[in-house]
């Protein structure tokens, strides 16, 4: 497998559950500063994808690479050290922590045992939860737990923990599933601010979300690519318009 | 006082300082001074059990492993021990009349001609101490390593240590002539010339026991406060979310599972010195389940909380048992039962929820109604804290 400039390298990816192929033969790449939005119907392979990039599930073919370095065998701790960071479809968020636990454990230093018993939350580290609560429009809730937060904030705490780990490359599958309209934008906002500097896959069902935030989209269907280009491009396909609307 | 020294203070106190201190007095001054030396002997013994309801605190409240096994390290600990007492007492002087003399008297019954190599490190009590620590936690280690990383969690988890709480005893049992068999490890007598069965003695151990203890709980709760205990919470919470911020979850689990079997090693080994011997009956499944019961009284958030649960327990145990011989296995478990589903937190969790409120309820209507003639009584909340409700450290979750 050949090197390449891509952030991250996708390369005949399969993976099959029992026989049957979840992802099949893929090839996807993301270049450096670019935000991705991965778009299609359900049990597209969307969210499988991730799970394969992050090491949550392991490929049964190919290869994934992240600044030409492999990950299908590092240990999913691995992954996110090199710079991977993932967020999850339902808020995975420590709801008996405060806000400012969760981000100060987000915090990438002290990640072994002993360099956790004898990590001190110091001044750079309370500095980077208040900008990154400031970020994420949290600065107020501090000391709040987190469990008391609404459905919105809860996903934008989850971005905000991994923004604490300042990540090259960011997954974010379905961010502003459950939001307000309002919510909605402001995530927008969120999201165009935070790919400065990094790479982005977004995972989305929301065509105007989409339309908003996405130069680049790629349409997935039954584990395969199906079209990738920009918004309108791939929304005149004829086989993405099939696929949407039924046969 | 500086501000930081201020939230240093309100930090410890709000971790529980304040109840670790009524622990301390409870049991270094108030049970020394009130309780005869039989039953003093007997609190020792039951504080032993404390070192294991503490470690189930880290390990099951904090890790959110639940182990069933814990009797294991219990028993190694104090088995550790109990070979070094056991070689000090067979010297070739006392043990003339059996056919080799020198070694234990259970070898020589067992046909047993020499001492087994691995006995050899128990004549220095300095490898002794070392060994108390890390042999169990080396079992721990391996078992735990072995289980966490292939994410074996939960339910499976607790069977596994049953397993090897089940192994371990019927290995002591089987290996009579190695391990001294079903009447386990007994005649112990002196500890470096140090005679352990007199009163000064029984005393100093109660001492050294209690104070161990004090130690552990403060060094637990320095975990608790790192940001290995937010952690640990937080793993509790949500596993994946730890593991994909770039944590290598199995080794915390793994850490705080050895860390739990150290404490009860220590425990083991403090309960061979004050009871004079160590048998097979502390090892296996019954014991195990029944340090569970004692932090799950106690409340398995506090450390504090689960001293007075193992405390109390033992204390119902001896009662029922010398009141009512026949009655009292069902009394205990109509104790644990009760307990877990009135207060499923436990004692530490009552106190948390319904007496501290009651008492600040109670401070704040006499600061309103004292006028300058009437003195202040004696603030009621000492009385009910030694009694039925422990003062606890605040739950962290």
């Amino acid at each position: 497998m050949s090197n390449t400039d891509f952030v991250l390298a996708v390369e005949d990816l399969t993976v099959s559950f029992d026989g049957f192929k979840a992802i099949d033969s893929l090839n996807l790449y993301v270049d450096k500063n670019e935000l991705r939005v991965i778009i299609g119907p359900n049990g597209a392979g969307k969210t499988t994808l991730l799970d394969l990039i992050c090491g949550k599930t392991k490929a049964s073919k190919g290869s994934i690479k992240f600044k030409n370095e492999e990950l299908t065998r590092l240990p999913e701790y691995g992954i996110v050290r090199k710079g991977v960071g993932r967020k999850f479809q339902t808020p995975s968020i420590y709801e008996n922590l405060s806000v400012f636990q969760n981000l100060e454990v987000s915090f990438p230093r002290g990640r072994g045992v002993f360099g956790a018993l004898r990590f001190k939350c110091n001044a750079e580290v309370r500095e980077r939860v208040q900008s990154v609560a400031e970020e994420i429009g949290l600065a107020e809730k501090l000391h709040t737990e987190a469990g008391l937060l609404s459905h919105g904030q809860k996903q934008w705490l989850e971005i905000g923990m991994l923004l604490m780990q300042d990540p090259e490359l960011l997954m974010l599958d379905e961010p502003i599933a459950g939001m307000s309209v309002r919510e909605r934008e402001l995530t927008a906002e969120l999201l165009q601010r935070i790919c400065q500097n990094r790479s982005m896959i977004v995972i989305e069902h929301d065509m105007e979300f989409v339309k908003r935030i996405a130069s680049k989209v790629t349409v997935m269907h039954q584990g395969k690519i199906l079209a990738e280009g920009s918004m309108d491009k791939v929304q005149s396909d004829p086989k993405v318009i099939d696929v949407y609307l039924g046969h | 006082m500086t501000p930081a020294m201020t939230s240093l203070k309100d930090g410890l106190l709000k971790g529980g300082l304040g109840s670790l201190l009524i622990l301390a007095l409870i049991i270094l001054v108030v049970f020394p001074l009130t309780l005869d030396l039989f039953r003093l002997n007997l609190v020792g013994k039951y504080l032993t059990y404390g070192f294991v309801a503490i470690g189930l605190v880290m390990l099951w409240g904090y890790g959110g492993v639940l182990s069933l096994g814990q009797g294991v390290f219990f028993g190694l600990g104090g088995y550790c021990m109990a070979m070094f007492l056991k070689l000090e007492a067979s010297d070739p002087e006392t043990t003339k009349i059996q056919s080799t003399p020198g070694i234990p008297d259970f070898m020589d019954w067992n046909q047993l001609t020499e001492l087994p190599f691995w006995w050899k490190p128990f004549y220095s009590l300095p490898l002794t101490m070392i060994a108390i620590i890390a042999i169990p936690s080396l079992l721990a280690f391996i078992i735990s390593f072995a289980m966490f990383k292939r994410r074996v969690g939960g339910v499976y988890f607790a069977i596994i240590t049953q397993a090897v709480a089940l192994v371990l005893s019927v290995l002591i049992i089987g290996q009579q002539g190695y391990t001294g068999g079903v009447n386990g490890m007994t005649d112990l007598k002196t500890m470096l010339g140090w005679d352990t069965r007199t009163d000064s003695a029984k005393y100093i151990l109660y001492f050294v026991s209690a104070g161990l203890l004090i130690v552990s709980i403060l060094l637990c709760m320095w975990v608790q406060k790192s940001k290995l205990g937010t952690l640990l919470l937080a793993m509790r919470d949500k596993e994946d979310r730890v593991r994909f911020s770039g944590y290598d979850v199995s080794m915390f689990k793994v850490f705080v599972f050895c860390l739990a079997a150290a404490l009860s090693a220590i425990g083991g080994a403090m309960f061979t010195l004050q009871v004079g011997f160590m048998s097979p009956s502390f090892v296996g499944i019954v014991p195990s389940i029944e340090m569970v019961i004692f932090a799950a009284v106690g409340g398995r958030m506090s450390l504090v909380g689960a001293v007075y649960g193992a405390l109390l327990v033992n204390f119902g145990k001896t009662y029922f048992s010398e009141t009512a011989p026949d009655l009292w296995l069902f009394l205990m478990a109509a104790l644990f039962i009760g307990v877990v589903l009135a207060f499923p937190n436990g004692l530490a969790g009552l106190y948390e929820s319904h007496i501290k409120p009651w008492i600040a309820r109670r401070v704040a209507a006499r600061k309103a109604s004292v006028t300058p003639r009437t003195p202040a009584a004696p603030t009621p909340p000492s009385t009910s804290l030694s009694s039925s409700a422990p003062p606890a450290a605040p739950a962290r979750a």
